[in-house]
């Protein structure tokens, strides 16, 4: 069953130069205890889809569609909806764990206000509750943590700290956002385990919004691939590894340096640039940049199609064939 | 912290020297002297009150002498208030200017800050441009201006009404008399004030933090005041600081205007008269006032923000 349902979502910017489409009628949904992973590039609209299911766009943005969290519409329900969803039954967490954390209080009261705010409890309560946890993400030192400021922190206990924030409440649902984007590679590999965890111990679902695949092969269920706004493949993260169907998935497989890589090759890249959302392409955006791509590409957008009952590709090529 | 408060107050000795002595020199540089206003007086009486007021002397003794003066408390007579000490004229007029000045600040936070953080949240609506636009007036028409145009409002419009205000009287500093110069004083701090929050507090709000407040589902309330407010805050206590100063030691538009025995008319009184030691006087008074307020301001970051280290 869907916790969360995006039916037809678009996505908006009212900007000087006229409206920017970030989001174009993008269907997704996430099912309870799975893990979701998000990629493409900078602007692909991923975070700004899921910044609309929080309702934390930016003041000029507008979405349209239908956002569902547990049958409920999110979209253009009033904060105080909203508030009895985001950080209670659904968290985000998010990418600079150096500026998303208030630099003037003491971690222990930002934790605990999620459970003062939402489940009532006393500020001895909450204190015991983030202290546990703190511990459940494994801070060191966790006791001690409650009483410093966020500046005290290294970038990974403050990313732990966000995580901890976002699980304060058991949500259904937590959105993480780049989540090791800004981080060493070690402590990426800590944090992907915190996440695991909170997936499987917690039955928890995950969206993991990324550009490294590295990560979404580690954790993801499914996974979908963005592109200028709108999903161009989506499928179960094997079938997507395995077997890309869409020019651009293959592409962004293909760009990620492997181990078994000979010494002194050149890295592979996806010519081109990601279009500007003011000026799209016609038909397919990613005709311009795509070996596969013939006339009717450049003419006729292709649909997302259902190719498995675990796959559909918006791209009139086949793969295999050529 | 304690030992930060200590060494800026000893960094704050050479500094007021230095300020004593550049006003000592600047103030005889300046053309004319403290006798000159009068009627012609023969030489010999002006060379008797030259003498009497020890200017006769050598400068660099008349310095010594004042200074010498000075560590003992003494800042010397007036030359132009003939029966009164500097320390007499300052005693008599700074209660009365500190007096309105606080009364001014906690009018202009009390209204200010409260009507930027509306500015703020109303950003480029109808309401937002109202309020800024006030908030420019108070700004752009000078004190000479709004002064006589409030007496011409409440002294003189409203006069048998309810609403009237008496103007150009001080009455012992009954309330009543108080409220309109009052008023005054605070309209440009209010202006000044509205739009430093308006500023800080929209550039608080696009934080990043702001946005996670958001996402735990605070109400918008809690986000502003709790995790917004004292990073907005930084910037209207830097201007609060020599703004309390210049509150306290008066204005002299408004004073004269108002005819308030405050100690802001000595500023420029003072200067035009020649009246040296008392020119010196208020500009000690407001040059400890200023750097007094800058240490508080200091202090006060820290408090606002932890990432403040006093070292």
């Amino acid at each position: 069953m869907a916790i969360l349902d995006i039916r037809n979502l678009t996505v908006s910017f009212a900007t000087p130069d006229g409206a920017v489409s970030a989001v174009n009628d993008v269907s997704l949904s996430l099912q309870k205890g799975e893990c979701l992973g998000i990629v493409g590039e900078s602007g692909s609209g991923k975070s700004q889809t899921f910044m609309a299911a929080m309702g934390l766009l930016a003041t000029n943005g507008t979405a349209r569609g239908e956002i569902l969290f547990d049958g409920k519409n999110l979209i253009g329900a009033d904060e105080g909806t909203l508030n009895t969803v985001r950080g209670n039954r659904m968290g985000m967490i998010f990418q600079d764990p150096m500026t998303s954390l208030t630099p003037h209080m003491k971690i222990g009261r930002q934790l605990g206000e999620v459970m003062i705010r939402h489940r009532g409890a006393s500020i001895s309560q909450a204190r015991e509750q983030a202290l546990a946890m703190l511990k459940r993400v494994q801070v060191p030192e966790a006791e001690r943590r409650l009483d410093m400021y966020p500046h005290e922190l290294s970038g990974g206990l403050r990313q732990r700290v966000m995580i901890a924030m976002a699980l304060m409440c058991s949500p259904e649902a937590i959105i993480a956002d780049e989540p090791t984007t800004a981080l060493d590679v070690t402590v990426q590999a800590q944090i992907l385990d915190i996440l695991r965890d909170v997936k499987e111990r917690l039955n928890t679902a995950v969206v993991l919004i990324t550009h490294d695949l590295g990560v979404i092969a580690g954790l993801a269920d499914r996974v979908a691939v963005m592109y200028a706004g709108r999903i161009v493949e989506v499928g179960d993260v094997r079938g997507i590894f395995a077997d890309p169907q869409h020019p651009y998935t293959k592409g962004l497989l293909a760009c990620t340096p492997r181990l078994d890589d000979a010494c002194g090759g050149l890295m592979t890249t996806i010519s081109g640039q990601p279009p500007n959302l003011q000026r799209l392409p016609a038909g397919c955006a990613f005709h311009p940049r795509c070996g596969y791509a013939s006339e009717r590409c450049s003419a006729e957008r292709p649909a997302l199609e259902q190719t498995a009952p675990t796959r559909a590709k918006a791209c009139f090529a086949n793969l295999k064939a050529a | 912290m304690l030992s930060f408060i200590v060494r800026r107050l000893l960094i704050a000795i050479p500094t007021l020297l230095a300020i004593i002595t550049v006003c000592f020199f600047l103030m005889r540089v300046a053309p004319g002297g403290p006798f000159d206003a009068e009627a012609p007086v023969p030489p010999e009486i002006l060379a008797n009150m030259r003498a009497a007021y020890n200017l006769d002397k050598p400068l660099v003794q008349q310095y010594a002498d004042y200074m010498l003066n000075l560590a003992r408390g003494d800042f010397g007579p007036s030359f132009k208030y003939k029966d009164f000490t500097v320390t007499e004229l300052i005693g008599q007029g700074f209660p009365v200017s500190a007096q309105n000045g606080l009364a001014a600040l906690v009018l202009a936070v009390l209204i200010g800050v409260p009507l930027g953080i509306f500015a703020a949240l109303k950003q480029n609506t109808a309401a937002d441009y109202t309020v800024m636009g006030f908030a420019m007036t108070g700004i752009v028409v000078p004190s000479f201006v709004m002064a006589p145009v409030l007496i011409l409002i409440f002294a003189i419009g409203l006069k048998g009404t309810p609403f009237q205000l008496p103007a150009g009287t001080w009455e012992g500093g009954a309330f009543e008399h108080r409220i309109l110069p009052v008023f005054c004083l605070s309209l440009v701090y209010i202006a000044y004030l509205a739009r430093i929050t308006r500023a800080s507090m929209i550039e608080a709000l696009r934080q990043n933090y702001v946005r996670t407040a958001r996402a735990k589902g605070l109400p918008f309330r809690t986000v502003v005041v709790r995790h917004a407010l004292k990073t907005a805050l930084i910037p209207v206590v830097t201007f609060l600081g020599p703004g309390i100063a210049f509150m306290l030691t008066g204005s002299m538009v408004i004073e004269t205007i108002f005819q308030l025995p405050g100690v802001g008319r000595y500023f420029v009184q003072g200067a035009l008269n020649r009246d040296y030691t008392l020119v010196m006087g208020v500009t000690i008074l407001s040059a400890s006032l200023i750097i007094t307020m800058n240490i508080i301001v200091d202090v006060l970051y820290g408090l606002l923000d932890p990432r403040v280290r006093y070292e």
